[in-house]
């Protein structure tokens, strides 16, 4: 389900750094030595075995991220991002591991664009990609695609991202074709009769500057007809960048009739509010949009939690001159994947709000777990998948300083703390600062 | 317009005022729009001179660029620079190169190419007067901004009211009709709030918007509830902006049936203001719009000698006595 380029494993040596895995119980300060990609031994004092040595002192050796939902752009849009630059970026930003929505053009939904697409990234990944397939064909919410065709050539999921599957009917046989594919359903929930015409929250931000509101409960309404019908078809689904309260409400409550939901929030969400919007960037226009600080409270405390089990980026490369139009007139969607570690440390852990051990969790146990990929762990014999974290390292966002083609990024110009120092990636040393 | 300029005794060499926009009431202080009603006050006595052209920013070019249609606001920036001696240049986005594709911010470089002293624009999208002014040297004036600010609208509404009613603290205007996609309302309830007058918003439900009290207004969608403000406020319904089958209100005879603004509602001694253009019989009956209690060519006036002194405002270091400008030779 993952692809990357074949090539070298490699040999390399972290010396004295606090290897945290929160998942494996690990929180010592340890040495780590990766033996051909794999990592051999893990305990004080252990042989280099004339490996190339690392030194951690005073970093934290994590297991590398997962991110389950990147737009790497391909095919179409290859000014904005390729599988090359994504991968790139992905690599700065600690990830072992991504996953690819198909809301591309052509949209993934036949087994020739998603081979084409493998092959692609079989040439050009540095960091392993999967990639979902789109629910029904060309996303416009009408037939289903040929998921149980797709699956076999290796979706890692299906999703008709940037759009939701409307008819509630539809919606339901893709459920119950979970039962053929063993892979999972992300859903994208808008209710798009109350989304038309959105351009931000609804609530007293939008009201004063004037823009055409999405309210919250366009979403939460989605939420809920989905996990009503996963609760009927006992199927799995995952809720794709959740961003209000009740849409976490609705979600903790399935979970708890056991329903097999898992969700994911976005960096953005959990660090601003509707009221980023007064500054009329386009780099602070999503969707789903930014809503209000009680959303936001209750996104922080779902992640906390554990009702949202992973923190997704939902990296949206545009071209420059997309962004740089009025607000209106301005694309959905930001940049992620090279700043979403610093940002959440800067926003969420260095305040307090979120313990360091729960955000590891969240950006790489958390994600594998919601698609079935395997778990980056730190442990004797498991596949180096390892992201050495600087969390004393103030920097700067600088829009030359991205590996991405774009840089639609809301954090630039910003000072944030804690920075990848060096990612491996099934294996391989795929980024060093 | 953050700055408050001190009047200063004498004759003072022409320095270039630190650079600044008006784009929203935001952007103003209490103090700058007493002292943007001031000068307008001064410039309505000069323009009852004979000859009403002034020199004061001779030399000096405005450029008027209007992405929407409009004839009071574009005529009246128009004129406002011609006298005061401007050099002005209007251009329309039908038949200019807005027709062929090209973005704002190109045409908000091209037209920075000639330096202009201000940029007057009027954009459907919200936040084009920000754009324009991130890629000009030029002050950059909001003549409206989709649904988000028209500032020289709810100044010279102030004006008006001011001039009216002799005060604006504690003034109660009631506001009718669609809020929802009116960029008067918005700006008009922000200046009201900060010079202390109180606001009432009616309308129907679909056309509030959702969360709007939170900028200092109350909200009633039953029409009685003008009959206490000293002035009703009447809005555009705005049937252009209307999406289709949206069904904001079923339709405009109910709409006019529940809150138009007729002869029966308006108690004697209320004033009545409307920002035109005026749907007779649809917001406001006929019969209110031509009593002698309406003030909508006052307001007309008022936005000229209001536009003036935002031009003037913006392109001095700050208040000079008008009176002492002598009046421009005709050539």
């Amino acid at each position: 389900m993952l692809y990357s380029r074949d090539g070298r494993k490699d040999d390399i040596v972290v010396r004295g750094a606090r290897v945290l895995d929160p998942v494996e119980g690990v929180d010592a300060v340890l040495d780590v030595r990766v033996d051909k990609g794999v990592i051999a031994r893990l305990g004080a004092n252990v042989d280099t075995n004339e490996h190339r040595v690392v030194d951690g002192n005073g970093l934290v050796l994590a297991p590398a991220f997962v991110d389950p939902h990147v737009h790497l752009r391909v095919p179409g849009g290859e000014d904005e991002e390729t599988i090359a630059s994504g991968t790139a970026a992905a690599a700065a930003g600690g990830y072992c591991a991504i996953l690819a929505m198909p809301n591309t053009d052509p949209v993934v939904d036949s087994a020739a664009v998603l081979g084409s697409l493998v092959e692609d990234a079989k040439a050009q990944a540095s960091v392993p990609v999967g990639f979902l397939a789109a629910i029904t064909r060309g996303q416009d919410g009408a037939e289903l695609t040929e998921m149980a065709e797709l699956a076999d050539q290796g979706a890692a999921g299906f999703t008709d991202d940037g759009r939701p599957v409307v008819a509630p009917g539809l919606m339901r046989r893709a459920l119950q074709y979970h039962r053929i594919t063993g892979r999972r359903l992300a859903l994208h929930c808008e209710e798009p009769t109350l989304s038309k015409g959105g351009q931000m929250h609804e609530g007293a931000v939008s009201a004063e500057l004037g823009f055409g509101g999405y309210p919250s409960v366009a979403e939460s309404l989605m939420v809920e007809r989905d996990l009503s019908l996963a609760a009927y078809e006992q199927a799995p689904l995952h809720l794709l960048h959740l961003s209000a309260r009740e849409s976490v409400d609705a979600l903790r409550s399935a979970q708890a009739k056991g329903v097999e939901a898992t969700a994911e929030v976005t960096p953005h969400h959990l660090c601003l509010t509707d009221d980023a919007v007064r500054s009329l960037d386009s780099n602070v226009k999503m969707n789903p949009p930014l809503r209000s600080a009680d959303d936001r409270a209750a996104l922080i405390e779902g992640l906390r939690d554990g009702t949202i089990g992973s923190v997704a980026t939902d990296h949206a490369p545009h071209a420059r001159h997309e962004k740089e139009v009025p607000f209106e007139a301005a694309p959905f969607g930001v940049t992620g994947l090279e700043t979403a570690f610093a940002a959440l440390y800067t926003y969420l852990v260095e305040p307090g709000l979120l313990k360091l051990e729960t955000l590891l969790e969240r950006m790489s146990a958390g994600p594998a777990r919601a698609y079935g990929l395997e778990r980056p762990r730190i442990a004797e014999g498991a596949e180096a998948n390892l992201v050495l974290l600087d969390t004393e390292v103030a920097w700067r966002v600088e829009e030359g300083g991205f590996r991405s083609r774009s840089a639609n990024s809301w954090l630039l110009g910003q000072t944030l703390k804690g920075r990848p120092r060096l990612t491996v990636a099934a294996g391989r040393l795929v980024f060093e600062a | 317009m953050g700055e408050i300029h001190v009047m200063r005794e004498g004759f003072l060499p022409p320095k270039q005022p630190p650079r600044r926009h008006l784009i929203s009431i935001g952007d103003l202080a209490r103090d700058d729009v007493e002292r943007l009603l001031a000068t307008a006050k001064s410039f309505s006595r000069s323009l009852e001179r004979e000859v009403k052209k002034l020199p004061t920013l001779r030399g000096r070019t405005v450029v008027n660029v209007f992405y929407e249609s409009s004839t009071r606001t574009s005529s009246s920036f128009e004129l406002a620079a011609k006298r005061l001696s401007a050099d002005t240049m209007s251009i329309k986005a039908a038949g200019s190169s807005v027709d062929k594709g090209e973005s704002l911010k190109d045409t908000a470089l091209t037209l920075g190419a000639y330096d202009p002293d201000v940029i007057v624009i009027r954009h459907p999208q919200i936040g084009a007067p920000q754009l324009v002014a991130r890629y000009t040297d030029a002050h950059v004036v909001n003549a409206g901004d989709g649904k988000h600010q028209h500032p020289t609208q709810a100044l010279l509404d102030l004006y008006t009211i001011q001039d009216e009613l002799g005060r604006l603290e504690g003034v109660h205007v009631a506001i009718v009709g669609d809020v929802l996609h009116s960029r008067v309302a918005r700006s008009n309830v922000q200046a009201l709030a900060l010079m202390g007058a109180k606001v009432t918003l009616v309308g129907p439900p679909p056309l509030m918007p959702r969360g709007i009290e939170a900028m200092g207004c109350e909200v009633s969608h039953e029409i009685g509830a003008i009959a206490d403000a000293d002035v009703v406020y009447v809005l555009r319904m705005q049937r252009e902006r209307m999406q289709e089958g949206a069904n904001y209100v079923p339709s405009l005879r109910e709409y006019t049936e529940r809150w138009g603004v007729t002869p029966e509602r308006v108690r004697s001694g209320q004033k009545v203001m409307h920002p035109g253009p005026m749907n007779r019989g649809v917001e406001i009956d006929p019969r209110v719009a031509d009593a002698g209690e309406a003030l909508i060519e006052a307001q007309v006036r008022a936005g000229l000698v209001v536009r003036m002194a935002v031009l003037y405002d913006l392109l001095t270091t700050g208040p000079v006595p008008v009176e002492a400008a002598e009046p421009l030779e005709v050539a």
